[in-house]
């Protein structure tokens, strides 16, 4: 079993990467900082515990895959990347910037980034497509996709469900980010889409249930969805948008919001910054 | 010139408009707070239908009520309006010419942050190319309110193709607007400069200067993409020596080649296009630096003008 200090490594880790994406918001413009913070400790999971590539051979054949088919989290997995050594931190410093390398969703230009998401609904489909080629293949290489809880009102989503089941990917493995929260409001409200967990058991999927923010729950899942044969695995994960700041979560302002001075210097505060100076 | 928001406006006469015809209803697809549909459902809740981030249901769901009698208005980005629903907006709805009304918000580069996915280069070509299909593009706030009225009083499917931010203001309240009738904002004699959204602004900048170099411009606000007759370009086009067209959209299938279609047989009048080169979007931290990125600049107009005066 992980050992508690190990965990606990994750955890920090995890803050490091929300605390990553906060700095790249900065204050004045907007960024999808509830969306980033929700899926963060999934992120670093599969980054720092799972997956095998290597950042220094990003297109090596044989590597896992890790698709962000809610792409507007793309800071999260930025944060990610740059802290793994694809590209230099530097990066960061430049999301969006005409010209730059980090677009405002994932973008193959990037080292590490493996399909161009961003439009809602389209990475099932394609972690389907890859899965099956590396099977074809005969590799052992597995694909992981995280999808929002909102994302799953797109019909396409469960196209690639029962294509998932129908051919028996074992080598898939998704995630919900089950936030809660859509781009305008509480999913309950505004669309409601419950129950997900019935949905995809019925779809012919292995079902996991947690808490998105318990990492090792999150690491239990990763395991065990490893040892189901025959079948996809989706692991939904209750969490908290904004999780880690406190003003950012559960408020939909912060879907794609923007900071002024005194919450960016409390989100860094809260996710603690060591400042630097005096 | 003053500036105002398009979604705004068109938000509120949705909601104007939706008092007097209860045949109005609203379809949205989780960007309400966006396009500003989120107005009509404060209104009249029950006649607005969150739809989920679905909008290939949505369109298909609009396809539905319109065939027992409802005007429905759908919403969402205009790249995945005319994207992602384009199948059911072209079996569904404009096959059969269906009372349906899709607007594509966050149009062209105005949601400059989200980049490449979130940026639509193709949506006019894309809405023109179906036949039966009514296409419009808002210069403005003021023209917004007069369209979204001629939406709801043609009988048939309108895509409307919205900015996200804040434009001039250059239509008078007081004119009329007409679906297919282009309008003159600055009357010119050696160029028709035939341009839409963001860039007619820019085109009576460079009509300005250039008129300082004893260039005379006309600009044209093509705010109806389609229909737009052969004799409508044509009458607007007298006595110019050469056409230049400008437009946040790719030159391939937009206003561009509309121009140029209906002008197919006027040998002698060169024609520019200032557009996006068929190339995606990108990121960028303000409208006006990606507008500059690919050349839909007030400059760029200019050049064109020069270069068909040329010929
Ligand atoms: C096809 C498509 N439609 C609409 C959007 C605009 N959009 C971006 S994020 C978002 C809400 C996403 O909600 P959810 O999947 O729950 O993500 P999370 O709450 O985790 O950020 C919407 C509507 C989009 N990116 N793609």
């Amino acid at each position: 079993m992980i050992s508690d200090e190990r965990i606990k490594q994750l955890e920090d880790k995890a803050r490091q990467l929300r605390l990553s994406v906060v700095e790249m918001i900065g204050v004045g413009p907007v960024g999808h900082l509830g969306g980033s913070c929700s899926c963060a400790d999934i992120v670093t999971a599969l980054y720092y515990y799972r997956m095998n590539f290597d950042p220094k051979d990003p297109r090596k054949p044989d590597r896992d895959r890790f698709l962000l088919s809610k792409g507007h989290a793309a800071l999260v997995q930025y944060a990610a990347l740059a802290d793994l050594g694809f590209f230099p931190k530097e990066e960061l410093r430049r999301v969006k910037v005409l010209g730059g390398m980090l677009q405002g969703h994932p973008d193959m230009n990037t080292p590490g980034i493996e399909a161009n998401t961003g439009s809602l609904g389209q990475g099932l489909s394609i972690a389907n497509g890859m899965a099956l080629g590396l099977r074809l293949d005969g590799l052992t290489s597995k694909v992981f996709v995280v999808l929002g809880d909102g994302e799953l009102a797109e019909g396409q989503v469960w196209e690639a469900a029962m294509a998932s089941a129908n051919f028996k990917l074992d080598n898939l493995l998704a995630f919900v980010d089950q936030n809660a929260l859509q781009a305008t409001g509480p999913i309950v409200e505004r669309f409601d889409l419950n129950p997900i967990a019935p949905k995809w058991a019925a779809f012919g999927w292995h079902v996991i249930e947690i808490d998105g923010h318990n990492m090792r729950e999150i690491v239990a899942a990763i395991d065990e969805a490893d040892t189901v044969k025959g079948r996809p695995t989706v692991i939904i994960a209750k969490t908290v948008k904004g999780k880690g700041v406190s003003f950012a979560e559960n408020n939909p302002a912060f879907h794609n919001g923007a900071m002024t001075a005194e919450q960016y210097e409390q989100a860094r505060r809260e996710l603690g910054a060591v400042e630097e100076g005096c | 010139m003053k500036k105002e928001s398009l979604r705004l406006a068109y938000g509120q006469a949705l909601v104007e408009l939706g008092r007097e015809d209860e045949r109005i209803v609203v379809l949205e697809a989780d960007l309400g707070k966006s396009t500003m549909s989120i107005l009509f459902q404060e209104e009249y809740p029950d006649r607005y239908f969150e739809m989920g981030i679905a909008e290939a249901n949505m369109a298909g769901t609009a396809a539905g009520l319109s065939l027992v009698g409802k005007i429905p208005f759908i919403h969402s980005f205009a790249v995945f309006a005319s994207g992602r629903a384009y199948d059911q907006i072209r079996q569904s709805i404009a096959l059969v010419g269906l009372n349906v009304k899709i607007c594509g918000s966050s149009a062209g580069l105005s949601d400059f942050g989200d980049g490449a996915t979130h940026q639509s280069i193709e949506d006019m070509a894309l809405m023109r190319a179906n036949p039966n299909m009514t296409v419009l593009v808002p210069v403005d706030a003021v023209e917004t309110r007069k369209m979204v009225k001629a939406m709801v009083d043609w009988d048939g499917p309108v895509y409307i193709r919205i900015n996200r931010n804040d434009l001039p203001v250059i239509t008078d309240p007081d004119s009329d607007f007409e679906i297919g009738k282009l309008q003159v904002v600055r009357d010119g004699s050696d160029v028709a400069v035939f341009a839409n959204g963001v860039m007619v602004s820019m085109a009576l900048e460079a009509a300005e200067e250039l008129a300082k170099d004893g260039i005379s411009v006309k600009v044209i606000n093509a705010s109806t993409v389609k229909p737009l007759t052969d004799e409508e370009v044509l009458a607007h086009v007298e006595g110019c020596r050469g056409v230049v067209t400008a437009e946040e959209h790719s030159i391939i299938g937009g206003l561009g080649s509309a121009v140029a279609s209906a002008l197919r047989r006027k040998r002698d009048l060169p024609i520019e296009f200032v557009g996006v080169r068929d190339s995606f979007g990108t990121s960028a931290l303000s409208y006006e630096e990606l507008l500059n990125h690919y050349g839909l600049t007030a400059d760029a107009i200019k050049d064109a003008v020069k270069v068909v005066l040329e010929g």
